[in-house]
């Protein structure tokens, strides 16, 4: 059944006519996701391979039943469109913007959430489901279908990850690439419910870094109500405080943030932490015991 | 970005927040001149990005112009928790009468801007929270809503704040509100805000970081960055948009994406060596930006050997391979680099490197193995 990106995904690409749109558009179709429809304000009546472009986001909507929406502009223009396809009825957005000022995501953030609409990222790599959809720009080719639903703030630690657990003949259900921003719209708990709930992952398999304290929270609740086996990393162990390590949201504040801290909480909670990709993959093959 | 003291406190000025008239010096001669244009008592204090500095001598209070000389000099150049003091403020003296604490933060978990307020100021607010929490009130706003008027009056009332005093009070904390929201920040700090003799609060010290991803909205706070205090690779790093941070060590790191940069440093650590930076090329880096990034990581003299370590997803590994490779045609690269490429086209990537056979480059299959071969090529340079 896979989770965000499925067989019933029909993706909207606001942004479709730019060059990262256009490419990933193109990308998502040739895996096999229903792409629908691309935005682009005055470009209505033109297409991209196929693909028709619409002025806005409800008239893709209106005329192609567009349910999930692929986010691809400039940061400066993100919130609109993100406000814009949650306006028009869209019931999943995925952004991949990195720089969205993090003030326009409070905005979103609790205008979203309130609607029940899911919003994946900003500043993340999409959801891949292997063998079934790809919804953003996730390299598909390392991934192959399995029974590990994998959840990462990171996109090239979600590939080495995915490669070494490809690497000992594990696959995945579903990659959901949370994004490093300090405000996001689906979080590490959130990503673990729809895990729970979803009949083809068996085993969860958790990255986090440095900054925040989703981690830390997604302890308790992988002890209150995750039933299924959960196996963590995180990332940033060695960064110095005060210091943006990439992503917007990966800082050390004060004491608070810390890649222990984190290790600490996920522990206390009987979850296994690796201190670098190998050894949580290590950790993912033992559990499974294949 | 962090501001400084002064340009805080710029902005809280435009804001309509009193502030002690001041003047910024960036020597002794400045410095005595602005005592003399402010006349009377003044305080030379360091700007540094940093806290600690009263206790590190960097704040003095003084009367009169050759005081203020003196003063300027005992604290341009002093180290300031590995700050070098470059410039000061000079102000006017206050007569304080009491000592507040303000701030808004950028609450990640709650996704709201929280406000703190205590009675208890200049000390430091950690220690406030862990030893009377019950004197440190704390209040979130619901962004969809903004700032209103009884935000304050339950601040002030949680606070304990003495009801005469509120009318003057509230009004400094819409408009730090103001400063916060409209300007993008991530965090305002007063510390102390102080009640003077006269009845009427002013703001003694200002700590303010805006949203880096926002400056685009505030180009007069980024023509505020002080170039010359930068880093010198972190400097360069910012300009080719590369995200780079020192760190101490001597085995240079490169790679794509901030988690996987990230990890690459703890296994630098985890297999004995020492990391000497973080440097994440982004995404679908093309060859030109590869070649800028290994000379910036290279151009730290500490650096012994480079560890390049990339999962292309929208990079690709023979685009990585070419810049690499043209790099290393360009100049002269003085350390061993150590490659490993692994994702979109990495097969590619790996016969460029193969057919090219420069010797300064060994080609490793897995991260770990990589991560050891440059902790051990760093150690026989040594």
């Amino acid at each position: 059944m896979a989770v965000i990106a499925t067989a019933d995904t029909r993706l909207v690409v606001q942004g479709i006519t730019g060059r990262e749109g256009a490419f990933h558009a193109l990308r998502n179709r040739a895996y096999g996701t229903q792409v629908v429809a691309g935005v682009t304000p005055g470009k209505a009546g033109e297409d991209v391979e196929g693909i028709p472009v619409f002025d806005s986001v409800a008239d893709a909507v209106d005329r192609t039943g567009a349910n999930t929406s692929l986010v691809v502009v400039p940061p400066r223009f993100a919130a609109d469109a993100i406000l814009e396809a949650a306006d028009a009825g869209v019931g999943q957005i995925v952004c991949i913007t990195e720089g969205v000022p993090a003030h326009d995501m409070l905005e979103v953030y609790h205008y979203l959430r309130p609607r029940g609409i899911r919003l994946l990222g900003p500043n993340c790599p999409g959801a891949l489901s292997p063998g079934i959809a790809n919804v953003g720009i996730i390299p598909a080719e390392v991934f192959s279908p399995g029974p590990i639903g994998l959840v990462s703030r990171s996109g090239t630690l979600t590939y080495q990850i995915g490669g070494e657990l490809a690497a000992a003949g594990l696959g995945n259900s579903t990659i959901i690439g949370i994004g490093g921003d300090p405000v996001i719209g689906t979080s590490f708990i959130d990503a673990l419910d729809l895990f729970q709930a979803d009949p083809e992952t068996e085993f969860i398999v958790m990255v986090g870094e440095i900054g925040g304290t989703d981690e830390e929270k997604a302890a308790d609740v992988i002890a209150e109500r995750i039933t299924k086996p959960v196996v963590a990393y995180i990332a940033g162990f060695e960064a110095p405080p005060g210091k943006t390590m990439g992503h917007a949201g990966a800082i050390i504040s004060g004491s608070s943030g810390t890649a222990a801290a984190k290790k600490a909480a996920l522990e206390a909670k009987g979850v296994p932490v690796g201190t670098n990709p190998t050894e949580a993959a290590r950790l993912v093959v033992e559990r499974l015991g294949r | 970005m962090d501001l400084y003291e002064h340009q805080g406190k710029e902005l809280f000025a435009r804001a309509g927040i009193p502030i002690a008239d001041g003047r910024v010096a960036f020597t002794s001669d400045e410095a005595r001149a602005g005592a003399e244009d402010l006349g009377g008592r003044v305080v030379v204090k360091a700007q540094v990005l940093t806290g600690g500095r009263g206790k590190a001598g960097g704040v003095k209070v003084v009367d009169g112009p050759t005081a203020a000389h003196e003063a300027a000099d005992a604290i341009l150049g002093l180290d300031i928790k590995g700050h070098v003091t470059r410039r000061l403020l000079v102000e006017r003296a206050v007569a304080i009468a009491k000592e507040y604490y303000v701030s808004i933060t950028f609450d990640r978990a709650a996704k709201m801007p929280l406000l703190m307020l205590t009675t208890m100021g200049g000390m430091d607010v950690e220690a406030v929270a862990e030893e009377h929490p019950d004197r440190l009130a704390r209040l979130h706003v619901d962004p969809a809503l903004g700032y209103r008027g009884f935000h304050g009056q339950r601040l002030m009332s949680a606070a304990g704040v003495p009801v005469e005093e509120r009318k003057a009070l509230a009004p400094l904390l819409a408009a730090l509100y103001g400063v916060f929201a409209d300007g993008d920040c991530m965090l305002v700090e007063v510390n102390p805000l102080v009640l003077l003799d006269d009845g009427t609060f002013l703001a003694a010290d200002a700590k303010v970081t805006v949203d880096d991803n926002a400056l685009y909205r505030h180009p007069d706070v980024e023509a505020m960055r002080d170039l010359a205090a930068a880093d010198p690779q972190e400097q360069a790093a910012r300009e080719a948009d590369l995200a780079y941070v020192k760190l101490d060590g001597d085995v240079g790191i490169l790679g794509n994406g901030a988690g996987l940069v990230m990890s690459t440093v703890d296994v630098i650590a985890q297999v004995g060596g020492r990391p000497a930076n973080f440097c994440d090329v982004g995404g679908g880096a093309s060859a030109d930006k590869i070649a800028t990034a290994l000379g910036i990581v290279l151009s730290d003299d500490k650096v012994r050997s480079v560890l390049f370590n990339i999962f292309g997803g929208i990079t690709r590994g023979d685009e990585v391979a070419r810049g690499l490779l043209g790099a290393l045609e360009q100049s002269d690269v003085r350390a061993p680099i150590v490659v490993r490429l692994d994702g979109t086209n990495a097969a590619e990537g790996r016969a460029l490197l193969a057919e090219a056979a420069r010797p300064e480059i060994t080609v490793e299959e897995t991260m770990l193995g990589a991560a050891e071969t440059a902790v051990r090529l760093a150690g026989e340079a040594r």
